[in-house]
């Protein structure tokens, strides 16, 4: 059912855990679906560091892994345009009706980012319509 | 290191085929491939083989051989009883009682039922997953034609009351179904004598060590019943098809080795089972699924809480420990079982949900690993919940 990418990073999946200090901290998904809460370390409009913690099934830990390792080192512009296409993409491919758990990701990410945003006295980003 | 040990504690799935049914199938997967409608030499001897299992199942379900029909499956049997007795019986009635927690082979007929002009009532359970026989009664109306109660659920193991249930059927003139496909070779039958109210019992081969792709209905003699298989004149015109000769010699073999010492081999599983229990319940936040004790000897129905059920599947599996769950998450969105959701389980709860079912493939050892292991892995998901706080929690 998931490719041999996707099982690894389920299994090991990278930067979990939290971060104290955190300048942004983002969480998305319900209850009793898939839960992620992401913080951000931000220096020099950058990503310095992220850890996250995820409730959910296989795709949404896997995707959460992903997403984190992919908004590492970049520009809030560049963590903030990352799309669930992509991150499924770098994991090589989620199952028909998985793509769905890899969204709260983004919900995470983009509440993370404003989150930081609103504590610089800047205006929240809008989100795009889909 | 080592090669990781491999469990497999998923018998309610399916069972591995005994050595001793292998061995009788297989002179009838190579020479011998005669129909047993065919008149000569092999044919002959492969109706002969047929009739042979048909005696074997008879004398396991304490039933005549007469009153066994061989079909594909547990599905194709359940979907026999209930539709054949609904089209025979239409005339005196419409309506059909079962349960909330029936084995979809039984709640779907149900569901198409009713879309060609039957009224159905499904009866809920309590917190234990136990039908009450009074509401069955209450439930019933002048023109309840079946009522259809499995023999036990097969996710969270709980034992029906199927002989008072069928009692109170065969009083009001009413045909009586039961799903068994759980029970054959865990509960003593016997049709004849204490179990003369169920008119229609379904059973599946490869839950009993038999091969897959072969099953059988129990019909008591003169109990109303269309055909549902319409073709060749086998099953003494009653289910159309040639016999699957392997197959169902298989399931004659293995039905004859699961009865000899029921006993015996419930005992040894319970032992395990319970021990195995008792372990996985130390885990915080957990709670333990089904009847306490009317339950199947060795089924194990846990919900973790903090947990996903298929991360958690998936961790087992890496330590090549197979067992199955009862949520499965689709486009972000949970699907609870529709047993768990009868018995009263939150969403939340039920998400995190393990069957374990234990039977021949299993030792003490495998008791000691799932043990060791298990633990772990709940501890490691749990980490990463952002739900769980273990200093708060525990």
């Amino acid at each position: 059912m998931y490719n041999e990418k996707v099982m690894d990073h389920f299994a090991n999946p990278r930067n979990v855990g939290e971060i104290e200090d955190a300048g942004g901290v983002g969480e998305a998904g319900n209850p009793h679906g898939d839960f992620m809460k992401i913080f951000l370390k931000i220096k020099d409009n950058r990503i310095e560091d992220v850890k996250f913690k995820t409730f959910g099934c296989a795709a949404a830990i896997a995707s959460s892994s992903m997403a984190t390792e992919l908004i590492k080192g970049k520009t809030l512009k560049e963590a903030w345009d990352l799309t669930n296409e992509a991150v499924s993409e770098a994991l090589g491919g989620l199952p028909p009706g998985k793509l769905e758990c890899s969204v709260v990701s983004r919900e995470a990410i983009h509440m993370a980012i404003n989150e930081y945003r609103k504590k610089q006295g800047l205006e929240p980003w809008e989100e795009k319509q889909q | 290191m080592g090669k990781k040990r491999f469990v497999y504690m998923d018998h309610a799935a399916t069972t591995s085929t005994k050595p001793e049914v292998a061995e009788a199938m297989r002179s009838f997967l190579k020479e011998n491939f005669g129909n047993p409608s065919s008149m000569y030499s092999i044919g002959r001897e492969a109706r002969e083989v047929v009739e042979s299992a048909r005696e074997q199942l008879a004398k396991g379900l304490g039933a005549d051989p007469e009153e066994i029909y061989f079909t594909s499956g547990g599905t194709e049997s359940d979907n026999w009883a209930v539709k054949g007795t609904a089209f025979a019986r239409r005339k005196e009635g419409k309506h059909i009682i079962t349960t909330q927690i029936e084995h979809h082979a039984v709640l779907y007929p149900c569901e198409y039922l009713e879309t060609r002009g039957f009224d159905v009532s499904y009866l809920p359970v309590d917190k234990d997953g136990l039908v009450d026989p009074a509401d069955v009664e209450a439930a019933i109306r002048d023109d309840t034609i079946l009522i259809s109660v499995m023999y036990a659920n097969n996710e969270i193991g709980t034992l029906e009351p199927v002989p008072e249930i069928g009692k109170i059927a065969s009083e009001k003139g009413i045909s009586f179904h039961t799903d068994a496909v759980q029970v054959i070779g865990k509960v003593p039958l016997d049709l004849e004598r204490t179990h003369s109210d169920v008119d229609m019992l379904s059973l599946s081969s490869h839950k009993f060590y038999g091969p897959k792709g072969v099953g059988a209905l129990y019909i008591r003699k003169g109990v109303e019943i269309d055909n549902y298989m319409h073709g060749g004149a086998q099953e003494r015109g009653r289910r159309a098809g040639t016999e699957n000769v392997a197959g169902i010699v298989g399931m004659g073999k293995a039905i004859e080795l699961v009865t000899a010492n029921i006993e015996k081999h419930n005992e040894k599983i319970r032992k395990m089972r319970d021990r195995l229990m008792k372990g996985v319940l130390e885990i915080p936040h957990t709670r333990l699924n089904g009847h306490p004790e009317k339950r199947l000897p060795g089924n194990l129905n846990f919900s973790f809480e903090f947990i996903e059920g298929e991360s958690l599947l998936l961790m087992l599996d890496q330590a090549r420990i197979c067992g199955s769950t009862g949520s499965a998450c689709t486009s972000g969105a949970p699907g609870p079982s529709h047993v768990l959701t009868a018995i009263g389980l939150s969403p939340e709860i039920a998400r995190g949900t393990l069957r374990l079912t234990l039977g021949d493939a299993n030792s003490e050892e495998d008791i000691d690993y799932v043990l060791e292991v298990l633990p772990e892995i709940i501890e490691k998901l749990r980490a990463m919940s952002p739900f769980y706080k273990p200093a708060a929690g525990m």
